[in-house]
């Protein structure tokens, strides 16, 4: 059973919801990154999203590209990016490791390539922005052949049809976006993620994570209720960017916030 | 036209792809937004009153169709091949694009957006979505990078008369690549009620598609300039390719006549030998960039790399689709010409032949006279002089120290 299924099915045996944080690697060091991610877990992650830098990072706000802009300063490749999970893994075997990103550096690396380095690494799945399932059918089939979950996105704008297709090709879980805009966006309305995950749920039996404009533990815990598991990114990574002189500091403060969202979601 | 012609092919296919390139390469969110355009331009393209609409904007609102000029000095001064100028520099706005934003604007009204946004480099596609906002009454904001902000301050101040809201983006490298980016993100969070108007030839399917039927305008009036004028096709094409708009409106219409060869000129800025150019076809690989797969410039990582123009129109490290087809199945030859050789030009067109081009449009005219020379005299080149030069006075000026 991949680790992505194993977390989400113990989470349910615990009456619990998923809190998946994301950061990018590499921002604002390389150094950073392996540390950040045990921390995140000492704090109550179950899941992490690490971003793969890019440098025409179109479906984020300014936090994001800013941290891609930090994290390509010092050229945080992908190859570096699958070192970190590599090196996460020496002590963790357990906490599932998704990385999130685009499709370019990937393609650039070559699907075989990447694939294999990314299960040896200990990679779990894999979640492209700028690859939907139609332009994915080689390389998702040659992703799950080795293992590597397919997240997919679904948007407010999905259709139902859509809907299916995605369900049909994707694994581990699906990422829904919260609303219509870029990441770190302000106005999340849980009425209306409500309404669209009931919708969601008619054609997606995997589970749901619900990210997009989640920044506290009052709004994660007010989604997680019709959710699996909140995906929670731009507040931690102002954190991060706040801090990018102190490493420690940056930990301290990320803790913080991503301990409160557990205790919230807990609750 | 024999049926085992391989470029008698219609293309792109279904699902946008012009061979390997193309696509449909988009967050979730953009998807239904992208399948309700392809939905209503396949409705449209057929419908005999937008077709009419779209004819009758072009004929007395742009002014076309464009003269198809015999440059004779320049001709001379080469002692080869007669040049032809396809004046699309003498649209109304100053260049091709207006030929492109006439049509996508009617989209956006048929569609009911009130809103339209733009991403620019130089300024003319801005100017021209500007333009037709006003015409049809549309809310308009452009998206720009700062650098060509900067550097293109006239088209600037003309969006703004134009009743546009220029939107300078500080992103990235801060050029027309991170004004699409721009331009894409709040497409995404506006999509309900705005309508994004690119103005080249790449973009997620369907925009290929619809730039490049709007502009092959160009290519049409050519093959029927050319019956008239020369008494028959020329013998090759040459137009500057940035994104590429301007070479496939002319290109094409010919596609399927291999006996007419097609030259696309890219920037070659400071020499293809290092990377200070943006000649994604001369020395890029397939990548996957807003939203198609098509030929980029980026480094050993997959990092899309900065480029560098004297052109801000040509600053852009990808290209349409379609031109990236057209060059793995070898139909047509991507080439350079470097910010020297489009300056020289420049100054040949304006001196022999009293006519300014945009520096974008020097590029093309570099190559040509370099082609001219290696043919014979009866035979006959077409250049697309996609704009004129108006908007670059300051930056020659600046290059030849005069403080204009």
């Amino acid at each position: 059973m991949s680790r992505i299924k194993q977390a989400f099915e113990t989470l349910e045996g615990q009456g619990k919801k998923a809190l998946i944080p994301y950061i990018t690697a590499g921002d604002p060091q390389k150094e950073a990154t392996v540390p950040m991610m045990h921390a995140l877990v000492d704090a109550g992650a179950d899941i992490i999203e690490l971003g793969v830098p890019f440098s025409d990072p179109m479906a984020d706000g300014p936090t994001i590209q800013l941290a891609c802009e930090r994290a390509l300063a010092h050229n945080t490749s992908l190859h570096d990016v699958l070192g970190m999970v590599a090196e996460f893994r020496k002590t963790n075997d357990k906490t599932p490791v998704v990385l999130m990103g685009y499709l370019n550096p990937v393609e650039r690396m070559g699907y075989e390539e990447f694939a294999t380095s990314a299960v040896a690494s200990g990679v779990d799945g894999v979640l492209m922005v700028d690859l939907p399932p139609e332009e994915a059918i080689d390389v998702a089939d040659f992703f799950k052949s080795r293992d590597l979950d397919m997240i997919y996105l679904i948007a407010p704008t999905t259709k139902d049809e859509r809907m299916e297709a995605i369900a049909h090709a994707g694994s581990g879980y699906v990422y829904y976006v919260s609303l219509k805009g870029v990441t770190g966006s302000k106005a999340l309305d849980v009425d209306d993620v409500a309404r669209n995950l009931e919708r969601i749920r008619r054609h997606v039996s995997i589970p749901v994570g619900v990210g997009f404009g989640i920044s506290n533990g009052e709004t994660a815990a007010a989604v997680s209720k019709v959710c699996d598991g909140v995906i929670v990114g731009s507040a931690i990574v102002n954190l991060i960017a706040a801090n990018a002189e102190d490493a420690a500091a940056a930990r301290t403060d990320v803790s913080a916030l991503v301990n409160s969202m557990r205790t919230a979601l807990d609750a | 036209m024999s049926t085992n012609n391989p470029f008698d092919i219609d293309l792109p296919d279904a699902r946008g792809h012009f061979g390997i390139h193309g696509g449909r390469f988009v967050s979730e969110t953009l998807t239904a937004a992208l399948e309700e355009l392809t939905e209503t331009y396949e409705k449209l393209r057929n419908d005999a009153d937008f077709q009419a609409a779209f004819d009758k904007d072009l004929a007395h609102y742009v002014g076309r169709p464009s003269p198809l000029y015999l440059a004779e000095r320049l001709t001379e001064a080469c002692g080869g091949a007669q040049i032809w100028l396809k004046r699309e520099d003498l649209n109304h706005t100053g260049a091709h694009k207006v030929n492109n934003t006439i049509g996508q604007a009617l989209l956006a009204k048929f569609m009911g957006k009130k809103k339209v946004i733009a991403e620019t480099g130089a300024g003319q596609h801005g100017v021209a979505s500007a333009t037709v906002a006003a015409r049809f009454g549309l809310e308009c904001k452009v998206f720009m990078g700062s650098t060509d902000v900067e550097r293109q301050k006239l088209n600037v101040y003309r969006m703004k008369l134009l009743g546009a809201e220029v939107e300078s983006v500080e992103s990235g490298t801060k050029t027309l690549k991170d004004a699409m980016n721009e331009a894409m993100r709040h497409w995404v969070t506006n999509v309900d009620d705005t309508f994004y108007i690119i103005g080249t030839a790449a973009g997620p399917h369907p925009y290929p598609m619809l730039v490049r039927d709007f502009q092959s305008v160009i290519g049409r009036e050519v093959q029927r300039q050319s019956e008239e004028q020369i008494g028959r096709q020329p013998d090759a094409l040459v137009a500057c390719v940035g994104g590429g708009s301007n070479a496939i409106g002319l290109f094409h219409p010919y596609i399927k006549y291999p006996d007419v060869a097609m030259y696309g000129v890219e920037a070659g800025g400071l020499g293809l030998d290092g990377d200070q150019h943006a000649a994604p076809l001369s020395k890029g690989i397939p990548g996957v960039l807003h939203g198609n797969r098509t030929y980029l410039m980026e480094d050993e990582n997959g990092q899309i790399m900065g480029t560098h123009s004297i052109s801000a129109g040509l600053d852009y490290p990808g290209v349409g689709p379609e031109h990236s087809w057209l060059k793995d199945v070898e139909r047509a030859t991507y080439v350079a010409a470097t910010d020297d050789e489009a300056l020289d030009a420049f100054h040949k067109l304006t001196q022999l032949e009293g006519i300014m081009p945009a520096l974008e449009s020097s590029h093309a005219v570099a190559y040509a006279m370099k082609l001219a020379a290696t043919m014979d005299k009866d035979q006959a080149i077409v250049v697309n002089l996609s704009g004129r030069g108006d908007k670059d006075i300051h930056t020659i000026a600046a290059l030849d120290g005069v403080t204009a």
